[in-house]
């Protein structure tokens, strides 16, 4: 049982140490009304739906696919890069996926095949989608957001989760 | 790879949330944002909130939104509480843009709960047994006091080395400054001082101010109106950013033609050329330092041909020849623009081959700046400049030749028009006069090498990261401060009596006792013998100008961190305990000097200082002034509404350089090559 309670401790400690994280939890539970709480106490994580964006076998290198995740008011991009990028899937682990609304002030970027960047139209910022969204220049306070993917036995690549705050909403899933 | 948050929700403000008017303090645009704080354990739902707006709907490109580096938990009245600092889409200066170092405000927070900058200074520190001891204001303070009061005593103020930033924004502003001028150069008359970006007490732009021009003359909305933007070794884009983005790109989508004198090409002219189109902007990549001779040469050929502004001339300049002579401390001799002629003529060939650009190149930038409209209308333009020639070669002249085609031209104090720096931070300016000082000024880093001085006080500024020669600087400093560290090792144990006695020994034997004010341990810091923690915007109330002038109350929404305090308030503290101290050493007279310094609050010296010089001017008055605030000088109180001046010199007078006659003079720029020693040989290896 000594073990038990470590680990409830750990687990109390990183919630409290991720400000952020801990009052979204917060969040959660005063939406959902007072009876349905006790009920079922709300969740720390947002629950992101699993949706398909493509097959495999329908990518080309370079050749960028408009998606939309985790719902239809949040373009994206799907990417099959030539080459393995860390976070890349697929048999060749070059493909990656990115929201295009730029994190700065929510302009639709887009895709520059020629030096693999994602490029807002708005304010001129830039992200390196082969580095993980890297912003290399301009004025958004965080990186582009990248979606989770995964890919099934037949070759289906589907989103399921995204590493930023998508640009204009207060949480990702609306 | 990318550092991802792995945020992907933030808490809501709720519609009650505290709201607070916040001036950017990271450069001297000055974005208007609003802090919204709120308790911990209360939220809003997306349908009721602080922004007033639906957030189960995704909001659209320029809507509300806040990106994680916005949000922080902060102390508050003791309490902690939610931040979130956000562009404000009703300020007129950035009208709900954010840049990459303003919309990291909150996150750029202090806080013991998301333990963001960590690394600030909590507590006064006093070097005791070999390390910085935490302790209390009334111990460190007596010991900066009972030092620096003996060492002034017995050796005279010459002996006290200050450096002081002079700047608004950020820990600076009208209080700050007030308090450390005040402290200075009323109850003292310290000349050898600095501030915390030259080795002098002075001005960057010197000859624009004795031609009569003051640097900041225009209103950032000059740009949106006017037919030419002509861009000056700077990279507004980058450094000014939403002065660039919010009044630049509107000019040229309104049809202004944009010119950039730059040896490199940087970001700000590939996104004029993305904007305005490639054959309306041109880029002249000249060769470093002969500016000068660009500017000779656009100012001769828009006088050959007639481009002149014959009654701005006659009305508002200097006529009769010479009105100031060159000497050992004039760098440049002032006068009538024929007198100026004398000596800036240049053709288009000898510049063509000094600057490595085309005649053509420079036949059309003139053309863009002066050739009236086909109907006959005048042009106008706007001049903007900054560090590349600021700190560029034989700079009095260079910027003095580039102040000449505007006053020739009749673009200052018009709109559409203006010549002005772009500036780094806001300005809060306020002190006693500097007269004392003299001029030319200390060279302050070289007094210090040289052995002078026995006590040197620190106002956040870090010579050893930016000042010239800094290796040498650190060496000495580093030196002379560790032989008074090694005394107050010695002294260990004593009294405190035999501690002061310790230090002035060895002071005395070519030692510096340094305290330095600063918001975090700096790298000058570490060769200090008390270090006294300051706090910055927002943990108090300040007030600064930006680079139109544009004066704002950023409000305080937070608590200083740990002990730290306003630099106002440290300041204050300074001049309590040498008061008591001289008291006690039986010099009343030298102590009653320091009188009048019983604030309690920053708003006490803003009322002392800035006050005093503008009447009109209250934090209530600011504060219903919003983040839109009122443009510098404020000229009347009407309706509930301070009244302002949006560009200076309109009445076509010019009042910079003091003179009776009110009338701009031109600089006779005459070209002497690099004027740093070594600057050629320098060039020449490049
Ligand atoms: S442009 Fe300057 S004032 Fe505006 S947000 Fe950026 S750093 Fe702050």
């Amino acid at each position: 049982m000594k073990r038990c309670k470590g680990m409830v401790d750990v687990g109390r400690r990183q919630f409290l140490r991720g400000g952020a994280m801990a009052t979204a939890g917060a969040a959660v539970a005063a939406v959902a009304p007072a009876q349905e709480a006790k009920a079922a106490p709300a969740l720390a994580q947002i629950d992101y739906p699993s949706n398909r964006l493509a097959n495999v076998a329908d990518l080309k290198v370079n050749e960028p696919v408009d998606i939309e995740y985790p719902d239809a008011d949040s373009p994206g991009v799907l990417l099959k890069l030539g080459q393995s990028v860390e976070g890349g899937v697929g048999p060749d682990g070059d493909i990656v996926a990115f929201s295009t609304l730029c994190p700065h002030k929510g302009f639709n970027m887009s895709y520059n095949g020629e030096d693999h960047t994602l490029n807002c139209p708005g304010h001129f910022s830039r992200f390196d989608v082969e580095a993980g969204g890297q912003q290399t220049w301009g004025h958004a306070t965080s990186n582009v957001p990248q979606f989770t993917l995964r890919v099934d036995d037949k070759g289906d690549i589907y989103a399921e989760g995204c590493s930023d705050l998508i640009y204009g909403r207060m949480s990702n899933v609306l | 790879m990318a550092y991802k948050r792995q945020i992907d929700r933030l808490p809501i403000p709720p519609a009650d949330a505290k709201v607070h008017n916040v001036t950017c303090h990271y450069c001297i645009v000055g974005c208007g944002y609003k802090a919204y704080t709120w308790p911990r354990n209360k939220q809003g739902t997306p349908e009721n909130n602080a922004f007033g707006v639906n957030l189960n709907e995704q909001q659209g490109a320029m809507g509300t939104w806040v990106n994680p580096s916005m949000y922080n938990i902060v102390k508050q009245d003791g309490k902690d509480v939610h931040l979130m600092v956000v562009p404000d889409d009703d300020c007129v200066v950035n009208s709900g843009l954010g840049s990459i170092r303003g919309a990291r405000m909150a996150e750029n927070r202090p806080s013991e709960i998301t333990l963001t900058q960590q690394q600030r200074l909590t507590d006064p520190m006093v070097w005791r047994n070999g390390v910085w001891q935490p302790t209390s204001w009334d111990d460190a303070l007596d010991l900066v006091a009972r030092v620096t009061a003996k060492i002034l005593a017995e050796y005279g103020e010459d002996e006290l080395l200050v450096s002081m930033f002079d700047h608004g924004g950020s820990a600076g502003g009208y209080e700050n400054t007030w308090a450390t001028g005040k402290l200075y150069f009323q109850s003292m008359k310290v000349k050898n001082c600095r501030i915390h970006n030259r080795p002098g007490y002075n001005s960057e732009v010197h000859s624009s101010r004795d031609m009569g021009v003051g640097e900041l003359n225009y209103s950032y909305s000059d740009y949106e109106v006017t037919d030419t933007i002509f861009v000056v070794g700077a990279n507004p884009m980058e450094t000014q950013t939403n002065l660039f983005l919010n009044h630049m790109v509107p000019g040229m989508q309104n049809g202004a033609k944009f010119i950039m004198v730059d040896p490199r090409r940087t970001v700000t002219v590939n996104a004029a050329e993305e904007v305005a189109g490639k054959e309306n902007v041109l880029h002249l990549a000249i060769t470093p330092g002969t500016d000068m001779v660009l500017f000779n040469a656009l100012l001769t050929h828009i006088v050959d041909n007639g481009w002149i502004d014959k009654e701005f001339i006659a009305n508002s300049t200097f006529q009769g020849g010479e009105a100031v002579a060159e000497d050992s401390g004039q760098p440049a001799g002032l006068g009538s623009l024929d007198y100026a002629m004398e000596t800036c003529r240049t053709s288009l060939g000898e510049a063509a081959e000094i600057c490595g650009v085309s005649k053509d190149d420079i036949v059309k930038v003139a053309e863009w700046i002066a050739k009236p409209h086909d109907d006959g209308s005048r042009r106008k333009c706007v001049t903007a400049y900054e560090k590349g020639i600021i700190w560029g070669n034989d700079n009095y002249r260079t910027i003095g030749a580039l102040v000449n085609i505007s006053l020739a031209t009749g673009n200052i104090g018009r709109e559409g028009g203006g010549c002005c720096r772009l500036g780094g931070h806001q300005e809060g300016y306020y002190r006693p006069s500097d007269a004392h000082v003299g001029r030319p000024a200390t060279y302050f880093d070289r007094h210090l090498i040289r052995g002078g001085g026995k006590v040197y006080h620190i106002w956040a500024c870090d010579h050893y990261k930016t000042t010239l020669n800094a290796a040498e600087f650190k060496r000495v400093l580093k030196k002379r401060a560790d032989m008074v560290k090694e005394a107050m090792d010695a002294a260990a144990g004593g009294t405190r009596e035999e501690l002061v006695d310790a230090i002035v020994a060895a002071v005395n034997a070519g030692g510096l006792f340094v305290v330095d004010m600063d918001i975090i341990h700096s790298q000058i810091g570490q060769n200090a013998h008390v270090i006294l923690p300051a706090c910055e915007a927002n943990e108090m109330n300040l007030t600064s100008m930006n680079g139109e002038r544009r004066l704002r109350l950023s409000e305080k929404y937070m608590d200083p961190y740990g002990q730290s305090k306003p630099d106002c308030l440290i300041a204050d503290g300074i001049a309590q305990n040498m008061e008591r101290v001289l008291n006690e050493m039986g010099n009343d007279e030298y102590a009653d000097q320091f009188k009048g310094y019983d604030w309690e609050t920053e708003e006490d010296a803003f009322m002392d200082g800035y006050h005093q010089g503008n009447p009109e001017v209250t934090y209530e008055r600011l504060r219903a002034m919003g983040n839109n605030g009122v443009q510098e000088p404020v000229v009347g109180y009407e309706n509930g509404k301070l009244i302002g001046t949006p560009r200076l010199y309109a009445d076509g007078k010019f009042d910079r350089h003091g003179r009776e006659d009110k009338k701009a003079l031109f600089c006779a720029a005459q070209w002497r090559g690099y004027a740093a020693e070594g600057k050629a040989r320098e060039a020449a290896n490049h």
